[in-house]
């Protein structure tokens, strides 16, 4: 894929007229996607798909097109040629823009993950043995994912991992289950098999008869894949520096008003560490590291180019929503081993689900319980859940309530394949939290 | 190029028990005007089949975006593999299923050319709702945007069915943030995910009144900066069209689809607390709610002749006078469950397979005016606008924010609040129903951005409805 990619922009960078810059953006994935219901299949599709988006740039003047392509150079060729010239047929109506930026100094990345990844035929077969007799619902997505970038001025990246994900739930009734995913870039079938007979070893807690809370304030462990949940929210709306200065950031309080998380909360864009690429849509390279909130206080924000020369402050290579791609919570010292002792009476939050603000300036936000997540007394696992309904602020969760993090973390890939399969990872601890608000 | 891909698709299909091609071609346009600067435009052209092969009870998907002859082969064997690695190891034998031949054109209705207003235009239109948004320093942000979409597609069936259908997609917005005093409110004309979408051309410009949008929605942030927040406690509530679409969306919609009844989605969008021995006889809500599938409604924004599998679309009622009558549930499901839905098995483009979705989900009106419904009001808040929403996995305990409230007093309206929320659980809330308005206070709204599936999908739904009353919700406001 990659010398298609640089085959295709280097020709349509020999178009370029003096007056222009021509920048050249590529994804693409040969993916495949296999759903599981009942422990069998639901439905298995193939998708290979490229995209190319080209930005045509005259003075201040900018246009931007996305295009499917073939895979067949001259087509594509001759498709990327119409697509251009009718940029410069209507560029002359696009207005100037002022906060126009791209990277204009020459550089280049490269990126390359190779992987093992199975057949789907094995993933088939070892997913439904596994399944055998269990109510096993799942979905798995495999396969390669490309990003290319190149312009006229002489930036050119290229980022290629292949990878698969399989997440599943194994249901013991109802809303009860418990889920578990495995991901990477080798599939090791004894891997894939432990972490099933674990499944299998939660999923017999279920049995227990559910108890139901009623609205009150409790202790709490939140399990790493429920803070992905609380983290994913604080991504949406909280570290732009747009949303920042126009004050519908989640975190304006933060930083209008002083207002502080714990001190225990340390959250970094960890590019270095991350599944994402290196380097964001106008070319240019992401810092290894950028301190978002350090020790409870907020810290830069992410910084588009295009906020860059709106505000008049240098960008930190965030793409154009300022999200975090590799959010990463430092770990703290509570032992995982020991979480449910410190918790002690409480709930153990296993997954959140449906977050959303019922109050956005102050980040307040509301949410589910999900899969399994347990009632504990004396540090031991008495009952399973019946879901409920949080509200509370992010300054309680991870402010004054927020007791210990726990010393382990876990990468969380995001899951999410709207369009095409997302390279979005987290890095999170567990969070031990005292009167965790429920409301219904 | 339909004749030819139709040609090539003929050719190569495997003899095999059912074969079918589905064509997508979607163009679109994105102009945004923020804070009086015009946006660079973002044009878009997604173009792609997806082939359907079932075989020996196994079924296979496989898309591509390389339509060359080479590239259909492939994706057809592709797709031929995955059905007989899966036949025999499937939710249900295929063979069985009996997938429909359609023929016919669908085309939206479009009054006002598009083509009469150019890009500059455009621009101009939006820059002039940006400019009115500036009435006052508290004013910190505001843009005016409008979404263009045509969508081309076609399917084919190896013996002989084919639909044509065309859509075009018109999504204006208009926004405006204020802060002062550490408080930010914002005030959008249709919701800041974009409520107001419908199918046609510049008409639909003027349905959703963006001439003057800019100031309205300015002096509706500034009004909310200085209003109280919305007061809590147990009353009634006036929900408006703008906030009605998201509560049948999330409560009456997702719940009823057949997949998820059927556990497809409990690893991701969840599951239904409603089970299959539910219809016919189930209690949803109270005698005044009757919950149709529409995608016949012209203007709506998920309207089509045919749903994704080549089933024809037609009205149907879901919910008669508060009593379930049939699921959310497309070809597929229907042979799965042994009951009866509608046509509504649809994917988002020609990448994803398809899957039951919402249609056009929509109340049909009852006979209250706008005064009749407040008059009935003690004490209570009328809501509009959606702006948060929340809601379990089996799509029973539910939360909702709005961006705008006022407060009913005596049957009268009162002071306008901040931050209106709401909370209850889906399976008693359509029961405290009280009052469902008539034709006057209908409105047709939807969403572009309708999550589900595994791998994931967006698609368009419609939502139409009168304005509702609610007795006995849980009313909250925000932190102060």
């Amino acid at each position: 894929m990659r010398p298609y990619f640089e085959d295709l922009a280097n020709f349509l960078e020999s178009r370029v007229k003096p007056s222009e810059i021509i920048v050249s953006r590529l994804s693409a994935e040969d993916s495949d996607f296999i759903r599981f219901n009942k422990s069998v299949v639901r439905q298995a599709t193939a998708v290979r798909q490229i995209g190319w988006t080209l930005t045509l740039v005259e003075g201040t003047r900018r246009i931007d097109a996305s295009l499917t392509l073939s895979g067949h150079m001259a087509a594509d060729r001759e498709a990327l040629s119409g697509l251009l010239e009718t940029l410069r047929a209507g560029i002359a109506d696009v207005p100037e823009d002022p906060f126009l930026l791209l990277e204009t100094t020459a550089a280049s990345s490269s990126s390359e993950r190779r992987g093992a990844l199975p057949d789907p035929s094995q993933v088939i077969d070892e997913v439904l043995a596994a399944g055998r007799g269990l109510d096993l619902v799942g979905f798995h997505a495999s396969g390669p994912i490309y990003k290319g970038f190149s312009s006229s001025l002489g930036v050119r990246h290229w980022h290629a991992v292949e990878n698969f994900g399989f997440s599943w739930c194994l249901y013991h009734d109802r809303d009860k289950a418990v889920k578990t995913t495995y991901a990477g870039t080798e599939w090791e079938s004894h891997a894939f098999a432990g972490k099933m007979r674990f499944a299998q070893e939660q999923l017999g807690r279920l049995g227990e008869k559910p108890q139901t809370l009623k609205p009150g304030a409790y202790r709490a462990f939140i399990a790493p894949a429920a803070m992905t949940e609380i983290l994913g929210m604080l991504s949406w709306a909280g570290f732009g520096l747009k949303s920042r200065n126009t004050k519908q950031s989640a975190l304006i309080r933060m930083a209008d008003q002083d207002a502080r998380l714990s001190h225990l909360v340390t959250l970094r864009e960890n590019t270095r560490e991350g599944i994402a690429s290196g380097f964001q849509g106008e070319g240019f390279v992401r810092p290894e590291s950028v301190a978002l909130v350090e020790e409870g206080r907020l810290s830069s924000p992410l910084v588009s180019p295009r906020s860059a020369r709106e505000y008049g402050v240098p960008t930190n290579g965030a793409n154009s929503g300022e999200t975090p791609e590799s959010l990463d919570l430092a770990s703290g010292v509570l032992p995982e081993a020991d979480a449910l002792a410190a918790l002690d009476t409480g709930l153990y939050v296993g997954n959140l689900w449906y977050l959303n603000f019922s109050d956005r300036s102050a980040c307040r936000l509301t949410g589910m319980t999900r899969f399994a997540s347990f009632w504990v007394e004396d540090g031991r696992i008495r009952a399973p859940l019946n879901v409920m309904r949080f509200d509370d602020t992010a300054y309680r969760i991870l402010g004054d309530n927020l007791e210990a993090l726990t010393r382990e973390r876990d990468l969380v890939p995001d899951d999410n394949t709207y369009g095409e399969r997302s390279t979005v990872s987290m890095r999170t601890p567990g969070a031990l939290v005292r009167d965790f608000a429920l409301t219904l | 190029m339909l004749e030819t891909l139709q040609a090539e698709f003929r050719k190569a299909a495997p003899a095999v028990d059912f074969c079918a091609l589905r064509y997508v071609e979607e163009s679109s346009e994105y102009l945004a005007v923020r804070q009086d600067v015009a946006e660079p435009p973002q044009l878009g052209t997604q173009r792609g089949v997806m082939v359907t092969v079932i075989d020996q009870g196994g079924l296979g998907y496989a898309a591509t975006s390389d339509l060359s002859p080479a590239g259909m082969r492939e994706a057809m064997a592709r797709a031929h593999r995955y059905a007989k690695l899966t036949a025999g190891r499937s939710v249900v034998d295929y063979r069985t299923v009996a997938m429909p031949r359609p023929n016919g054109t669908y085309r939206s209705p479009v009054l006002k050319d598009p083509a009469t207003l150019s890009r500059r235009d455009k621009y101009d239109l939006l820059a002039a709702e940006s400019k009115s948004c500036r009435i006052d320093e508290r004013i910190v942000d505001w843009e005016a945007n409008l979404w263009s979409t045509d969508t081309h597609q076609a399917y084919f069936t190896a013996d002989g069915g084919m639909v044509e259908q065309e859509f075009h997609f018109v999504v204006p917005n208009c926004s405006a943030t204020a802060h002062a005093n550490g408080e930010t409110q914002t005030r959008t004309h249709a919701g800041r995910y974009n409520g107001f979408c419908r199918q046609g051309g510049l008409e639909i410009l003027d349905a959703f009144g963006l001439e003057g949008s800019g100031r309205t929605v300015a002096e509706g942030a500034l009004e909310l900066l200085l209003s109280p927040n919305c007061p809590s406690g147990t009353m009634d509530v006036v929900l408006m069209p703008d906030q009605m679409m998201l509560q049948i969306h999330e409560s009456i919609g997702h719940p009823l689809e057949l997949d998820r009844i059927l556990g497809d989605e409990r690893n991701f969008a969840g599951t239904s607390f409603v089970t299959l021995d539910m219809f016919g006889k189930y209690r949803y809500g109270s005698e005044l709610l009757n919950v149709t599938h529409d995608p016949t409604r012209p203007e709506q924004y998920a309207s089509y002749g045919w749903d994704d599998d080549g089933l024809a679309a037609e009205k149907r009622f879901l919910i008669r006078a508060g009593i379930l009558e049939r699921p959310l549930g497309g070809t597929i499901s229907q042979r799965r469950a042994g009951m009866e839905g509608v046509a509504n098995t649809r994917a988002c483009s020609w990448n994803r397979a398809p899957i039951d979705r919402m249609a056009n989900l929509n109340i049909e009106p009852g006979k209250s005016t706008m005064d009749e419904l407040i008059a009935a009001v003690d004490f209570g808040v009328m809501m509009r606008t959606n702006m948060s929403w929340s809601i379990d996995d089996s799509r029973n305990k539910f939360q909702f924010g709005c961006e705008w409230g006022r407060v009913i007093r005596k049957g009268k309206l009162a002071e306008v609040v901040k931050n209106p929320n709401y909370r209850g659980v889906s399976a008693t809330f359509w029961r405290s129903l009280s009052g469902v308005g008539d034709e006057s206070t209908f409105q047709v709204m939807g969403t572009p951005f309708c999550g589900k599936g595994e791998p994931s999908q967006s698609v368009r739904v419609g939502h139409a409805s009168p304005a509702c009353r609610f007795s006995n919700v849980d009313v909250f406001g925000g932190e102060g």
